[in-house]
């Protein structure tokens, strides 16, 4: 299938989102489309997949004119799109999952099966995948839900794919495994548009690459004729000098020790210290326990044994309310499901761990905490027409900036980050890097978990990395590299 | 007021149910002129204050995503409570004090086996629903409790007036005015909320959401208990079967006041007017001579058409 779509304008109300994109596919490829949150990609493939209407442009499907009326009418020529939260039932089994409101069914409107394992069975065989068909979806793997979703499209004949940050929550060793999908849809005439943040994999394994900026295509290229930078600079308008900021260390004393932390099952005898005004990268595959280590030392999850010890002091971390008072601030990696409370206002979000000093005897002044939002909002640079407009509205970097600040008005001692730039754009990231930078300069300490080994690499002074639940090893800023990083990671040395 | 806490409120969420009312009162009194009077609208204060003061602790339980169902049952158990100890020549202000304390303990059971049980607000209070209303049978043996004392106080709490209000209305507002500044004013409201629009956020922004639940679902049991202690005047005697289905008129109000059911969402103010259409349907239905059974078909079916307009609006 080939499609273009030539001067595609769009608009919510008074908000313009796209103003005259141009974007073409052809068979076969996988075209990258980047762009900063907000820059307008959602909608372009929501418009392309019939969920909305342009208000000008055309879209031309092999070279006839098309407009699709509703999500249903796009499906049914050949458009699907997996979306970054997985269309997956958990509690229903991965053959149920793969033929939801299209079960095949005998005259009587009975299941029939067989025929439906055989069909699946024909889908895995092409994907080279292998799934228990009886297995509950929700115990699959966000790797294998993925590949869930994937056959789901192949299932109804999809000729163009989109995929929305497919790779944000998958292991390196699933990344392989759609990669290798990935190219084998291709080389059936499958046409996958691939939106991600991730510019290693986008040079990895796309063909063209469109960027987005402000609602307007900047430009469509070849893999082959750009480079990293380039895609960079157009993606933002601006150059960047650096991704990671420059970082100079200056550590004090011991803030924060941690001795033989254990949960059976989980992880074991993790023992590490943090020093004042240090970062402390902890690194390793998606499910090595590097989270649970963090839940449980901020007292979200109960842990087995361990000693914790902050400035010195031994103290014993049940419940968040006692990290809390002993100054932990921990900002988790899903900051929809745990950072937030999306109804509130931005001010409202950073006032919550800070009620106490904002309402000393119990009556919230809302002036004060006003204030205090409005001097954040401004220190973090966070996008926002005011203090109250709610948090559900703001694109995620700024969501991520308003979860730091509700924890620096804690001042804590320690800041715990867990994927601190997950899913959020070239820009913001930089952005919350200096405010590491910025907060490690004032003798704050940071443990930050990622996924991102640029990440990890480019801002740690000291990089744990930690394996099946126990740390495989620890790596200086000097010697450091990704590939020892991943060696560690994978259980070498 | 803080309304920017109910989030992504409509049109409809913010003033619907006010609308909805004042046109309920225009079309009553266009049928019958006599429901503007001074002397029914007392009686409508009145008759509502009940079912206003449990709604009231019930809008902060739906806030945080809960819900209570035993609270007609703590109504007539606290009620009995009150009775036995005035029969045997307890000073009927203490009693309605320890009753009230009674009340908020039941409303504390609640709120542990919820928070530190673990166990679904919806089962919990069913199941205590059951045990306080047997207990309540037990208590009474199955008969009302009467020959409470003719002290001046007690009768005044369900039948008196104060500056030409009836008590129980007196007792609403107030009540009203201390629960709209504890939801929107402190920081137990700001956590209500919280709970109720996220909870796992609220766990690890560090507020103490088991202590913060115990302590609403025991407010819910101080209300229903109040509640009681007005009923118990009004009837001068404690009724074994008090109570009964004043769950669902409270929800019912919530509800009709734009609070979800999901939690997060929601105003107290909301509430008030809930219970005054409730209220307003069952005086006006009764003065237009409605018959009772059609009376709970238009209750029944308001409440649908009011979920059904928040649904489409917000």
């Amino acid at each position: 299938m080939q499609i273009e779509m030539k001067n595609i304008y769009k608009a919510f109300g008074q908000n313009k989102v796209l103003e005259g994109v141009q974007f073409s596919l052809e068979a076969g490829e996988v075209h990258a489309l980047m762009g900063e949150n907000g820059a307008g990609k959602s909608t372009l493939m929501n418009i392309l997949t019939g969920l909305h209407k342009h208000d000008q442009g055309t879209i031309e499907i092999n070279g006839k004119e098309t407009s699709f009326k509703d999500s249903k009418e796009a499906e049914e020529a050949g458009m699907a799109f997996i979306r970054q939260e997985l269309n997956i039932w958990p509690e229903m089994t991965v053959l149920e999952n793969l033929f939801i409101g299209r079960e095949m069914v005998n005259a009587f409107g009975v299941l029939r099966n067989k025929q439906m394992k055989a069909r699946a069975n024909e889908i895995f065989k092409m994907l080279n995948i292998s799934l228990p068909f009886d297995k509950e979806a929700g115990l699959c793997s966000v790797g294998e839900q993925q590949m869930i979703e994937i056959a789901k499209a192949l299932m109804t004949d999809a000729e163009v794919i989109i995929m929305d940050e497919p790779t944000a929550a998958l292991t390196d060793r699933e990344i392989e495994k759609l990669f290798e999908v990935m190219k084998g849809l291709t080389k059936k005439g499958v046409s996958l548009v691939y939106i991600s943040h991730r510019m290693e994999e986008i040079f990895a394994i796309c063909d063209r690459i469109t960027v987005m900026r402000d609602g307007k295509t900047v430009d469509t290229k070849r893999i082959k004729d750009t480079t990293f930078d380039e895609v960079v600079q157009k993606m933002v308008g601006r150059e960047l000098e650096d991704r990671f900021p420059h970082r100079e260390a200056h550590l004090g004393e011991v803030v924060l020790d941690v001795k033989g932390l254990t949960k059976k099952g989980l992880f074991e005898d993790i023992h590490f210290a943090v020093r004042k005004g240090e970062i402390v990268g902890v690194a390793g595959l998606m499910g090595a326990g590097r989270t649970e280590i963090m839940r449980a030392l901020f007292g979200v999850d109960q842990i087995d044994s361990g000693e914790i010890t902050v400035e010195g002091k031994k103290v014993s971390i049940r419940k968040p309310t006692d990290a809390v008072r002993y100054g932990l601030a921990f900002i988790t990696e899903n900051r929809k499901e745990e950072g937030l409370i999306l109804d509130f206002s931005v001010r409202e979000n950073i006032g919550l761990p800070n009620l106490k000093s904002f309402a000393p005897s119990g009556l919230v002044k809302t002036e004060d905490e006003k204030k205090f939002a409005e001097m954040m909002i401004k220190r973090l640079h966070v996008k926002t027409s005011s203090t109250e407009t709610i948090i559900g509205n703001l694109s995620g970097g700024n969501q991520q900036k308003v979860v730091i600040a509700k924890w620096i008005g804690t001042s804590p001692k320690v800041l715990i980050m867990d994927e601190p730039t997950r899913g959020i754009d070239v820009g913001a990231k930089r952005e919350i890097y200096e405010l590491m930078n910025e907060l490690t300069e004032r003798g704050i300490a940071i443990i930050m978990v990622s996924s991102e080994l640029p990440e990890i690499v480019g801002m740690s002074d000291r990089i744990l990395v930690v394996h099946e639940g126990k740390i495989a090893g620890e790596l200086k800023k000097q010697e450091v590299t990704q590939e020892k990083i991943m060696a560690l990671a994978t259980g070498g040395n | 007021m803080k309304l920017e806490a109910t989030g992504k409120s409509g049109i409809w969420q913010k003033f619907g149910p006010l609308l909805a009312l004042i046109l309920l009162f225009i079309v009553i009194t266009v049928l019958n002129p006599s429901f503007m009077e001074p002397n029914n609208i007392l009686n409508l204060l009145r008759q509502t204050s009940i079912n206003a003061l449990i709604a009231f602790g019930m809008t902060f339980i739906i806030l945080t995503g809960g819900i209570d169902l035993s609270v007609g049952s703590i109504l007539a158990l606290s009620s009995a409570l009150m009775a036995g100890m005035m029969v045997s020549g307890l000073d009927p202000i203490l009693a309605i004090l320890v009753g009230v304390l009674l009340g908020t303990l039941m409303g504390v059971i609640n709120g542990i086996l919820v928070s530190k049980g673990k166990m679904a607000p919806f089962i919990v209070t069913l199941a205590t629903m059951t045990i306080f209303r047997g207990l309540t049978l037990v208590y009474t043996d199955g008969k009302p409790i009467t020959g409470i004392g003719d002290s001046e106080l007690f009768q005044m709490l369900g039948r008196g007036y104060f500056l030409g209000l009836p008590v129980p209305a007196v007792v609403m507002i107030i009540a009203f005015f201390i629960l709209w500044f504890l939801l929107h004013k402190t920081s137990f409201g700001r956590k209500t909320y919280a709970i109720g629009g996220n909870e796992k956020a609220s766990r690890i922004s560090g507020i103490k959401v088991d202590r913060v639940k115990v302590a609403i679902y025991g407010l819910a049991g101080t209300m229903a208990a109040i509640a009681g202690a007005i009923l118990t005047s009004r009837l001068n005697s404690a009724q074994p079967t008090a109570g009964q289905s004043y769950e669902m008129d409270a929800i019912a109000a919530v509800v009709l006041g734009g609070t979800s059911l999901s939690g997060g969402k929601g105003r107290l103010f909301g509430t008030l007017v809930g219970v005054l259409i409730i209220g307003t349907l069952n005086n006006g239905m009764n003065l237009l001579g409605v018959s009772s059974f059609y009376q709970q078909v238009v209750k029944g079916a308001v409440i649908l058409v009011a979920v059904l307009l928040d649904r489409k609006k917000s």
